[in-house]
């Protein structure tokens, strides 16, 4: 079975979360929140693999379930 | 001014130059008696060049300031001769550690191979570097410091520079070809010259604590984001020299610097982080913003910016003085090229090219660092505590965490100046970067390469050459100057009578320069790579060392 890589594969972490930042200055919350929601489903089909993507959406909301909600 | 420390006082100085009359002319005058001023007026020194050396003040840094040295600024020291002093008395480190909230997320060591004559890293306080650069710019006899010399207004157009000096004796005026601004974050010369230091101002404020302690923490870089005991906010614990601790916490935009540098203020958020039982003792405190900014252009006429007055950096990632010294070591040759007829002045813009670039990539590292840390917006804050979050568990997101992207030293591989590769090389040191230091045996007997090579250019051969052609080259390099040094690497039968040779005995060198059996190397006096190939070609060397030199920007200007 194919599994999710959770070791560094970026190409240049630094500039992507720079990136990441930037299309997010200035926008409101609710802007903030579709763009990040198109990203999700952009990437999610890049990934394409339905095993890969389940893995990520565990981990993703293990992770959240276990931090302090603080809004 | 701080406890541990007795700053210095040097004297004041009456010099002949203010009894002259009319303005007397020197060839290259420096402003600045910070790292970047006696940089300059080391390097020119070892060049032969005299200087004249303009400081305000009598002493050296108030305070620790910057106090991390990295690697190739103790390089660039140590071919100054004042590295052996800071390597002495600094604290060296090669490990750092991050911690979200109470847990330790990441961890790196700077130093991942052995064989180098420096450090990773050492820790020192500003002043410590100073004192060493001092007394070492006192040992030359080009140098001319003096003290409490004010520059107080500057003159310049495409044929030199005039500035006025205010002392206690009254002014005079001085004349020059070229004057060197180091003056600082806030260089007076950079505004009576109506001239802009354009960038970010961040909204922030830092507060330092050095304490004196005793304490058996090992010497590494802790670094927490949101710590219990200073929520919210980062704080930093780094060790430097006589047991003196620098502790940064992060305050907000809305901190009052003055009363957070209150004694009354800081013993609570240090009883805090260390537990109220752990003895110490407040040795300097200092609130601070910062910018990441510099000048469109470091030259202005004659006029060369060099330090925090042509670029300034935030303080994550000991971008400051360590960028200022590569900087400075750009400049220092090109400038005594110049001023010897070996060059022409087109080569000087390209200090302006190579360290503009070199600027870039500081001010982007200490800004996208600066970003991490800060987050400007609830939702950057979000993925900023889901990065650390994740880092805790799983590698990728730790590539993410930012605390820092530290100093390293700037390669220019698109220079002007460099030679492309045309052979092949399977790694080794391309054209414009920096020289890998590695032991060597033989040679000068000091067992390291970097110690075997800059201030002039280096011919480096390694392999069977025909001495006499190699001497016939060489003679055709120098000449009209002393301008190639000829280094051979386990030179097979007779080497060339003007060769200094060296051994590789732990094929370090060859391996980190990809030599095999054969290679040529051409470093420029600021070791770096300019060209290199595998066989010796008279006619390719002489190009390259030209090119160097700027022989091809003088082709380009004219066309």
């Amino acid at each position: 079975m194919s599994s999710l890589q959770l070791e560094p594969n970026f190409t240049d972490p630094d500039a992507f979360y720079a990136a990441l930042a930037d299309i997010h200055r200035d926008k409101t919350p609710a802007a903030s929140e579709k763009i990040n929601a198109r990203l999700i489903l952009l990437l999610a089909n890049q990934v394409g693999d339905q095993a890969i993507l389940e893995q990520a959406l565990a981990i993703a909301s293990e992770v959240d379930s276990e931090a302090q909600d603080d809004e | 001014m701080p406890i541990s420390y007795v700053n210095p006082e040097y004297p004041y100085r009456h010099s002949p130059d203010q009894d002259a009359g009319e303005p007397v002319h020197h060839r290259v005058i420096i402003v600045g008696g910070g790292p970047a001023g006696m940089a300059a007026a080391m390097d020119l020194a070892l060049q032969g060049i005299e200087t004249v050396l303009l400081d305000d003040n009598n002493t050296v840094s108030i305070g620790s300031r910057a106090i991390c040295i990295a690697k190739r600024t103790l390089e660039i020291c140590d071919r100054y001769g004042c590295a052996q002093p800071m390597l002495e008395k600094g604290v060296t480190w090669h490990l750092g550690k991050v911690f979200f909230g109470e847990e330790q997320v990441y961890e790196f060591n700077l130093l991942p191979e052995e064989d180098h004559k420096v450090p990773a890293f050492i820790n020192l306080q500003q002043y410590y570097m100073e004192e060493y650069m001092v007394k070492r710019c006192l040992q030359l006899p080009q140098i001319d410091m003096r003290w409490l010399h004010k520059v107080i207004n500057v003159k310049t157009d495409d044929s030199g520079a005039e500035v006025t000096v205010h002392t206690s004796e009254g002014d005079y005026v001085l004349t020059c070809d070229y004057l060197l601004v180091a003056d600082g974050a806030n260089s007076h010369i950079r505004s009576a010259l109506g001239l802009e230091s354009k960038g970010q101002v961040f909204e922030d404020r830092f507060l330092i604590a050095d304490i004196i302690m005793k304490a058996d923490f090992p010497a590494e870089r802790r670094f927490w984001f949101d710590a219990p005991f200073h929520p919210d906010q980062s704080t930093l614990l780094h060790k430097q020299a006589d047991n003196v601790w620098r502790i940064d916490f992060q305050l907000g935009w809305d901190a009052d610097p003055d009363e957070e540098k209150k004694l009354e203020r800081i013993r609570p958020r240090i009883e805090a982080m260390l537990g109220k039982d752990r003895e110490w003792e407040l040795d300097w405190a200092s609130v601070y913003t910062f910018r990441c900014r510099k000048l469109d252009s470091f030259i202005y006429h004659r006029v060369f910016f060099m330090g925090d007055s042509a670029h300034q950096v935030s303080p994550f990632g000991a971008r400051g003085a360590n960028g200022a010294l590569q900087g400075v070591e750009n400049l220092g040759w090109k400038l005594a090229a110049v001023l010897r007829g070996e060059a022409p002045s087109e080569l000087l813009a390209t200090y302006d090219v190579e360290r503009q670039h070199g600027a870039r990539e500081n001010i982007l590292n200490s800004t996208r660092s600066t970003d991490f840390m800060t987050p400007k917006n609830h939702i950057t804050k979000v993925f900023r505590d889901s990065v650390l979050e994740l880092s805790r568990h799983y590698p990728f997101a730790r590539t993410l965490v930012n605390s820092g992207r530290l100093s390293k030293p700037c390669s220019y591989p698109f220079s002007m100046l460099n030679t492309e590769d045309s052979e092949c090389f399977n790694g080794g040191v391309a054209p414009g970067s920096p020289c890998t230091d590695a032991p060597v045996a033989g040679g000068n007997g000091s067992g390291w390469l970097l110690n075997h090579i800059g201030t002039r250019f280096c011919l480096m051969l390694k392999g069977e050459f025909d001495p006499d052609a190699v001497t016939t080259l060489m003679r055709a390099l120098n000449r009209d100057a002393d301008t190639v040094a000829l280094l051979c690497v386990n030179p097979e039968g007779k080497p060339p009578e003007e060769a200094v040779v060296i051994r590789d005995e732990k094929g370090v060198l060859s391996e980190r320069y990809a030599l095999d059996e054969c290679a040529v190397y051409l470093i420029r006096p600021d070791q770096h790579v300019t060209a290199r190939w595998r066989n010796l070609d008279p006619i390719a060397v002489t190009k390259a060392v030209q090119r160097a030199l700027g022989a091809d920007l003088m082709r380009e200007s004219a066309a």
